[in-house]
């Protein structure tokens, strides 16, 4: 072979896995990307029952009801509208009522969100980015959240 | 300084008016002298910081100005200055320890991250358990790289030395100026506290003691490939002595990032309570890119430094694989993304680290696309060769990398463009990198077996046969254990064995093992060049990781329940018997402890796991402490939830099989790192082969 189709070669597989990759990719950005809404978000935009979101809020004050069996009931807000929460298993280290919350699940047809994930926090003092940005946007952001957040030296959530 | 930690607090606690209060009463003798001393620590600091921005705005322009004007002196100033520069550093990074070990909470930095209950070890490392510490952490590393360089690279030629140095130099000066203008570890409080905030729990803990430092001399390690390249560009030249220079370096700075990796996922798996250890985090991203791009490096390096071929592509890696660490330094720090891992927002130092990125990234590609053209192209191969099967592991480890970033990037793009919020979790990374690693591994074996310039694809493909026909039973046994379990597991544990098989073919290729008397084969193995056992220990280290990931995600099981005590799991072989809790204080938290009783499933006993859930009273914070139980090296995994209020606990029980292997197949990559690494023939600065001799002798 002369340089020249060695190099055609060297190129054109390149080419081949770049498009494999992209298409995988493509496809893979259809398929499992959830997007984040929170309570207003899913009242307002009519989002499907079974499509997969994330959740995010406050838990509210006095809604977490502990049933059997490691289930627990909640509600989450943004202080316009609430969405009850199902889960069943261990909550996070630092789930509390009033705290910033977000959940991974789906609606189910009677309006509650199953979530089978809550994202944990590592940080007391920490607020989820987008809960405290959808809290600003509806309002409800109140000043100490905010310098809690600045004020925080070790935010987290993986 | 062992002994002297605990006197701050006593003062503080004796001398309510405090040493500095400055109106109060007059402080007692001892606390008087602590006060004069101790301010002076944190401004030495913050002055040697300066000095070491100032010496290295001379050592980023000097030696440049002496390549152009041909002036050997000029180009000489950059060791000493690079020596100088991390003397300064070093002292900056030892003032603010002081202050840490003596807890001297009149600097903020202090006060916000420590507390003088805190055991020894952790004030030592909450030195970089926070941004500003961490910062300095990193241009140390940065600067002791490049006195590394000027110490160790007398046998370079001059100008690429000067270069090198200087752009190393100017690496440095950003950071330098990023630290003194958003990111001061030594400023003062007025006022100063009696004591500090404390370090975030989960952070105190071991894993922090090795886990930053490691990653970090990856990232920064491969700044000095980066800055052979960019000087290399600059000169014009390169050939394939160039990659002899900078292998090395792009070897010990791939074997840090590999251990500091797999150390952050053990610390993410045993602290997080749910058993998972890789989550494709964004901040784990950002270590893994560049840990991907600097393994094609490696791997395109050799074939510049053998075959002279690849110059420009290895090049073009060099400059990819470290602006992948600033990218990574960028994402956790910045605050773009919100992460245990970031430690505080301030928008000055996201587009400060921005503008950062953007010149040297920027600049970096722009000189190689102006100066890249000129360089001489390299040699001839055939695509069925070991530079083909290399070219191969570039084209999956780049184009695998780069699912990566993607996946990482785009939430943050979409976010900027659009306002939409979405996450990109783990199916997008199972359905795109997955894909792309396997065929990796599987060719992975047949490189090392196919000769350089022109391979015999048919030949080696049937040297490997025997460790095709091994993973085909590992396939089928693993089908018929394991008969739960997605259908793809046995097919990825065959993929694992067929490299580690692979791996040990090579070896016993190489001594003919099992074609010449024993004794005969090991005077062989001997022999070998010591990077030939380092490829193969590297390569089997992959599988056995494999190994490990496919086992302990596709047959690990898992129970989560709600006990009282006297109930009884089953998990695997094994029956868990909750058996009460107890409270049990520490140095800085209280833990309320699980006792659970571990049996087999017939009864004889094993042992005791004692979960814990910590409390820690300063931040009033509580983190879960798993138990682990080790058997061979699979492991049994206890977790407590928060306590319910009928007494009951609320426990995660996970049964891992083979999960200490994900993280033992990386200790086999460091060492076979290591062993490539103490070959004579990769030692630092060796320039020609038949130079090598004396230059081992001048610099030893």
């Amino acid at each position: 072979m002369t340089r020249k189709q060695r190099r055609l070669v060297l190129i054109g597989s390149g080419l081949v896995v770049l498009a494999v990759a992209v298409a995988l990719m493509l496809n893979a950005l259809r398929d499992s990307i959830v997007f984040f809404n929170s309570p207003s978000d899913v009242v307002e935009k009519h989002v499907p029952a079974g499509t997969r979101i994330r959740l995010g809020g406050l838990v509210k004050d006095g809604s977490v009801v502990r049933g059997s069996n490691l289930s627990v009931r909640f509600e989450v807000t943004d202080g316009k509208n609430g969405i009850p929460v199902n889960y069943q298993g261990v909550l996070p280290d630092l789930f509390r009522e009033g705290q910033g919350v977000v959940a991974e699940g789906a609606l189910d047809p009677g309006g509650t969100f199953r979530a089978d994930s809550i994202l944990a926090k590592h940080d007391e003092t920490y607020m989820p980015k987008e809960v405290a940005d959808a809290l600003k946007r509806s309002g409800h952001w109140k000043d100490d959240y905010g310098r809690q957040a600045g004020a925080s030296a070790g935010g987290g959530g993986k | 300084m062992a002994a002297r930690p605990e006197h701050p607090p006593a003062e503080a606690a004796n001398d309510p008016c405090g040493r500095h209060n400055a109106g109060g009463t007059p402080p007692a003798r001892r606390s008087a002298t602590a006060s004069e001393m101790q301010p002076m620590i944190a401004e030495l600091g913050h002055y040697a910081l300066m000095l070491a921005l100032g010496l290295a705005l001379i050592q980023g322009t000097m030696p440049i100005v002496g390549t152009r004007t041909n002036d050997p002196v000029l180009m000489s100033i950059a060791v000493p200055t690079a020596l100088a520069q991390f003397a300064f550093v070093a002292t900056a990074f030892t003032a603010l320890a002081i202050c840490y070990v003596i807890s001297d909470f009149s600097v903020l930095n202090v006060f916000e991250n420590s507390n003088s209950q805190m055991p020894f070890i952790y004030r030592l490392t909450s030195i970089w358990g926070n941004h500003e510490g961490s910062m300095i952490l990193w241009v140390s590393i940065l600067t002791f790289f490049g006195a590394l360089v000027a110490v160790f690279g007398n046998n370079l030629p001059a100008v690429l030395k000067a270069n090198a140095l200087a752009v190393q130099a100017w690496i440095a000066a950003a950071f330098h100026l990023f630290i003194l203008m958003t990111s001061n570890p030594f400023v003062r409080i007025p006022q100063a506290p009696f004591e500090g905030q404390d370090l975030n729990p989960i952070l105190q803990d071991p894993g922090l003691a090795f886990h930053p430092p490691l990653l970090y001399l990856g990232y920064v390690g491969f700044s000095i490939a980066f800055s052979f390249a960019i000087a290399a560009l600059l000169e014009g030249r390169i050939d394939a002595a160039w990659a002899r220079w900078v292998r090395p370096w792009v070897l010990g700075a791939w074997m840090c990032l590999t251990v500091g990796i797999a150390g952050g996922s053990y610390w993410a798996y045993y602290t997080l309570g749910w058993g998972g250890f890789w989550f494709w985090d964004p901040v784990e991203n950002a270590s893994l890119m560049p840990w991907l791009a600097g393994t094609a490096l490696l791997h395109s390096a050799v074939v510049m430094e053998k075959r002279g071929a690849l110059k420009i592509w290895t090049i073009l890696l060099a400059i990819l694989t470290f602006s992948l660490s600033l990218i990574g330094t960028f994402l956790v720090r910045s605050g773009v993304l919100t992460s245990v891992h970031t430690f505080a927002n301030d928008p000055m130092r996201g587009v400060f680290i921005l503008a950062i990125l953007v010149v040297f990234i920027g600049g970096a590609l722009a000189l190689y696309g102006w100066r890249a053209p000129l360089l001489k192209q390299g040699g001839l191969f055939a695509p069925i060769s070991r530079e083909g099967a290399l070219v191969f592991n570039n084209l999956f480890l780049t184009t695998a990398c780069a699912s990566v970033f993607i996946g990482t990037l785009y939430p943050l793009a979409l976010e900027a463009l659009t306002g939409a919020k979405i996450s990109v979790g783990p199916p997008f990374f199972n359905a795109t990198f997955g894909p792309l690693f396997i065929p990796l591994t599987v060719v992975m074996p047949l490189g090392p077996l196919l000769g350089w310039k022109r391979g015999d694809l048919l030949g080696a493909a049937q040297r490997l046969l025997a460790a095709a026909i091994l993973a085909m039973l590992a396939m089928a046994a693993a089908f018929a254990i394991e008969q739960g379990g997605p259908v793809l597991a046995p097919f990825g544990a065959g993929v694992a064995v067929f490299v580690m098989a692979g791996a040990v073919t090579d070896i016993a290729e190489r001594t003919l093992v099992l074609r010449l008397p024993f004794r005969v084969a090991l005077r062989r193995a001997i022999g070998l060049p010591r990077s030939a056992w380092g490829t193969a220990f590297a390569h089997f280290g992959v599988g056995v990781t494999l190994l490990g990931i496919v086992a302990a995600t596709a047959w690990g099981s898992e129970r989560i329940a709600e006990m009282k005590v006297g109930d009884n799991l089953d998990i695997a072989r094994y029956r868990i018997t909750f058996t009460g809790l107890f409270g049990r204080q520490g140095p800085n938290y209280h833990d309320i402890v699980g006792r659970f009783i571990v049996r087999r499933v017939n009864g004889d006993l094993i042992g005791v796991m004692e979960p814990s859930r910590r409390t820690f009273p300063t931040r009033n914070m509580t983190t879960t402490e798993a138990a682990l139980m080790t058997r061979g090296v699979s492991q049994l995994y206890v977790s407590l939830g928060d306590p319910l209020q009928n007494g009951n606990v609320a426990v995660r029980l996970y049964f891992k099989p083979q999960v200490l292997l994900i993280w033992l197949g990386a200790a086999l990559m460091f060492a076979g790192g290591a062993l490539s690494l103490s070959d004579r023939r990769l030692r630092v600065g060796a320039p020609q082969p038949a130079k090598t001799k004396a230059a081992l002798h001048s610099a030893g």
